[in-house]
């Protein structure tokens, strides 16, 4: 019973063995299939519509009207629109979550971190719908009583709630780098007579720099790819303006715009989502990049 | 000035309101719309059908929908990723090859959801002419949330300690035998855990479900792989897209649903993860 | 006595060797830790290896069933024979000598999620070796009475294997190890986890042991080699310096630096 095997021990690692390890080798070769079909799917399209629209009436037109009769192809409305609510999601989760990261580092007992960085995950793992809705339904007429001229779809509003959608990152990432600054820092401060204040401010978040500059990064990315907070309350008016008061268009919610519509596939209206969502995935792609690259650099052997 | 004894007193305050704004900016949230979803709650809304009367529209499509595409993502989703993530923390060398995969699955981590839908849209619906079917949206969604499973079983692995790989190599056995029968039992809590969480990501996602063309207005139930589906953010984003003020309402009262269900799915992973720990003393 | 200092050519084997190295060498990345260790171990009978943290001993066992390959960057050259079989010849299995070489570790690690009746059995299971239940029980029967653990644990199988003290759960590893009736037992430092009445039961148990096992024991208390060893070897930064048997190695020491070590003189 006891599996001596007849030859000895001269047998190679039994077929299975190898056969098992090769199964397991091609499914972890998945994810590069994963990336490179984004890849040819979104050059592919974008390339056959290059063929029909001359590149530079991507970059010289202010104007962006594909679905219309009379069609430019400036591209420019929409990466104003996009960059627009980025802008205001960062200024909005920029400092709130670096402040909340220094107190939840520097200040706070280890009881309240305990608490409050699950309830900042669960902030994170709301569906971007359910904030779509309160920018749509509370947000945007709260503001309008404050703010004249604000119309029913804007920048303003579904911008400060993808702050607050990215916030629980920023404040989350920038934490970690804070509470990986060494104790023995924040001391050497202490004795030289440095203030409490003194030292935070000048000694651990600057020493934390690359991490938190890490954490905007993924911030910003996650903000320009973020899709159903504007497409349900920003607009579908592309402008190339930097407003907030008035309905834009975002790339992603011009790509819901044409998904919902009855576009028949390959035709110049259906390409153009996938030029629009090549240069989305260039912008995500060079972000996290950079992000992973600086996390990498304060936490050794994270990725 | 930084040394002035208000000082620190003051930024701490300062720290302490950043921190609660969007705490607080979620409980009103939750609270605007738990207020506004109550006149519609209901059993006859929940298992209702939709109607172009937003008094009598119903969810049943929708819940039917998003259950099914939960299951077949996990389903898909599970055997490859784990697969990946056995071999990544359990064979492979480290490598060039290896650092590439690892840094591309963190990029692909970090793609965003509607390019997931873009690719679905041409591989699952067009080329491999899957239209659009239950198959694809899960298809599309398993390799939104492969990523993650793939991260969060590397986590679960690593976490078994190295001596019990040794002690089963010691006894004679040959690699995959000790991961199968020793190494993937203790650290089944985490995968299992890991997995729903990727199941309660993707029940939320709206973008590419959209973008591979799954309709908004479903009458019926889907009865097989292949057919049409809708599910419920589509269905809640179909309602607050409509101006009338009642669909608003509904909308609300689909959200209070997909909060609950949610809830219950993470309430379900902590659970297992805590049944499963009791099996395995460390 | 001394050890074989030489290299005895392979055509004069002695009958009763039953693990003979031959310039085995062995490294972590670019840090050689052994450096050509050529000795013959008898069958049967406890032969305990000596010496101070660092000189090689862990890495000496762990070569003779090639567990010291599966950490990253290690490597060893050099030739193990068992009965008279290179155990580093490229055409071999580990997974195969592995089952005639057995081991057990410092930290006693039963497997947790199996019970102790599981746990016996888990080499075979590993194996892939089918049995019927009565097969299985005879097993578990012989091998926990091996591991003088069949008493206590008889009635309370099902229970998980981390249930028991520490000098239950050595003693469930070694008759796991048992249970796939090895040739050699090598043992790394067994009972320095445990406490003293654990450890004398486990020494007593190597007493028993030893009459029907060949069993290599890896210790860095020089009393319990004293105490259970017929032969033993002191190894110093990763070179053999003495062998012979035990008695004639603590009392009548041919080196200078065996005897400074077993008098004391540094640890």
């Amino acid at each position: 019973m006891i599996p001596h095997s007849p030859e000895g021990l001269r047998t190679k690692p039994t077929f299975l063995e190898r056969f098992m390890k090769g199964m397991l080798a091609s499914c972890a070769g998945l994810s590069i299939l994963t990336t490179a079909g984004i890849v040819v799917v979104l050059v592919y399209e974008s390339v056959a519509l290059l063929q029909e629209v001359p590149f530079w009436r991507f970059l010289a037109d202010t104007q962006w009207t594909p679905l219309f009769a009379e069609k430019h192809f400036g591209i420019w409305p929409l990466v104003c629109g996009t960059f627009l609510t980025t802008a205001i999601a960062l200024f909005v989760a920029v400092p709130l979550g670096l402040l909340a990261a220094t107190f939840l580092s520097e200040f706070a007992a280890e009881r309240s971190r305990r608490i409050v960085k699950p309830v900042m995950e669960l902030l994170a793992g709301i569906p971007t719908i359910v904030y779509g809705y309160f920018a749509l339904t509370f947000v945007t007429p709260v503001l309008q009583n404050v703010i004249p001229g604000l119309a029913s779809f804007n920048a303003l509003s579904p911008g400060i709630v993808m702050g607050i959608m990215i916030f629980p990152i920023i404040a989350s990432l920038s934490e970690d780098s804070l509470y990986a600054v060494p104790a023995s820092l924040r001391e050497a401060a202490l004795a030289l007579g440095a203030s409490r204040l003194a030292t935070v401010l000048r000694v651990v978040i600057p020493t934390a720099f690359s991490g938190v500059t890490a954490a905007v990064v993924l911030g910003f990315s996650r903000a320009i790819g973020e899709t159903m907070i504007v497409a349900i309350a920003a607009g579908q008016q592309p402008r190339f303006t930097l407003d907030p008061r008035v309905p834009i268009e975002t790339m992603t919610a011009y790509i819901v715009q044409v998904s919902l519509g009855d576009t028949p596939t390959g035709t110049l209206e259906y390409r153009t989502i996938f030029a629009v969502g090549l240069l989305l995935f260039l912008f995500t792609l060079a972000m996290n990049l950079v992000g992973i690259r600086l996390r990498r650099q304060i936490v050794p052997g994270t990725l | 000035m930084l040394n002035r004894p208000g000082a620190e007193a003051l930024f701490r305050a300062l720290c302490l309101v950043a921190l609660t704004i969007p705490l607080a900016m979620l409980l009103v949230l939750l609270f605007h719309t738990f207020s506004e979803a109550y006149p519609r709650i209901s059993w006859e809304f929940i298992i209702g059908y939709p109607s172009r009367k937003p008094a009598l529209a119903g969810l049943l499509p929708a819940l039917a929908g998003s259950f099914y595409l939960m299951i077949l993502t996990g389903l898909m989703a599970l055997p490859i990723g784990l697969a990946a993530a056995l071999y990544l923390e359990e064979y492979a060398a480290p490598s060039a090859l290896t650092r590439i995969i690892e840094v591309n699955i963190n990029n692909l981590a970090g793609v965003p959801s509607i390019i997931y839908g873009l690719l679905g849209l041409e591989l699952f619906v067009r080329a491999m002419s899957l239209e659009r079917s239950l198959v694809a949206g899960a298809a599309t969604l398993a390799l939104l949330v492969l990523p993650m499973v793939i991260i969060t079983s590397r986590e679960a692995l690593r976490s078994v300690p190295f001596s019990y790989r040794e002690a089963a190599l010691a006894l004679g056995a040959e690699k995959w035998r000790t991961l199968l029968r020793v190494v993937l039992p203790m650290s089944l809590p985490g995968i299992l855990t890991g997995l729903i969480l990727a199941m309660a990501r993707a029940i939320g996602e709206t973008a590419p479900l959209i973008t591979i063309g799954a309709l908004t207005y479903i009458a019926f139930l889907p009865d097989s792989l292949q057919s049409p589906f809708t599910a419920l953010p589509l269905q809640i984003f179909n309602w607050v897209s409509r101006p009338q003020a009642e669909f608003q309402v509904n909308a609300a009262a689909g959200i209070v649903v997909l909060v609950v269900l949610l809830m219950a799915l993470n309430g379900l992973a902590i659970w297992l993860r805590a049944r499963l720990q009791r099996r395995v003393y460390w | 006595m001394s050890i074989m200092e030489h290299i005895e050519p392979r055509t004069a084997v002695a009958e009763s060797n039953r693990i003979e190295t031959l310039n085995l060498h062995a490294w972590f990345g670019s840090f050689e830790v052994l450096k050509g260790i050529s000795m013959a171990i008898p069958s049967n009978g406890v032969t305990a290896v000596i010496g101070p943290s660092g000189c090689g001993k862990s890495t000496f066992i762990r070569c003779l069933n090639r567990m010291h390959e599966v950490v990253p960057n290690a490597r060893a050259t050099g030739q193990v024979f068992l009965d008279g079989s290179d155990l580093y010849d490229p055409s071999v299995n580990p997974a195969q000598l592995r089952r005639r070489v057995g081991m057990v570790f410092q930290k006693p690690n039963p497997f947790p999620t199996m019970s102790i009746r599981e746990n016996v059995l888990a080499g075979l299971r590993l194996n892939g070796a089918r049995a019927h239940a009565g097969e299985s029980e005879a097993v578990v029967e012989r091998s926990l009475r091996q591991a003088a653990l069949w008493d206590e644990v008889k009635d309370i199988q099902e229970r998980p294997g981390t249930s028991l003290s520490g000098g239950q759960q050595q003693r469930l590893c070694i008759a796991r190890c048992l249970a796939m009736e090895p040739e050699v037992v090598l043992m790394d430092e067994p009972t320095s986890a445990l406490d003293p009445i654990a450890t004398s039961r486990i020494e007593e148990l190597l007493h028993e042991l030893k009459r029907r096992y060949t069993i290599v024991l890896v210790t860095h208390n020089m009393q319990q080699a004293a105490r259970v060893a017929d032969r033993t070897a002191f190894f110093y930064i990763g070179e053999l310096i003495e062998y012979g048997i035990t008695k004639e190695v603590f009392t009548t020491p041919a080196k200078k630096q065996t005897e400074d070590y077993i008098t004391g003189r540094f640890g």
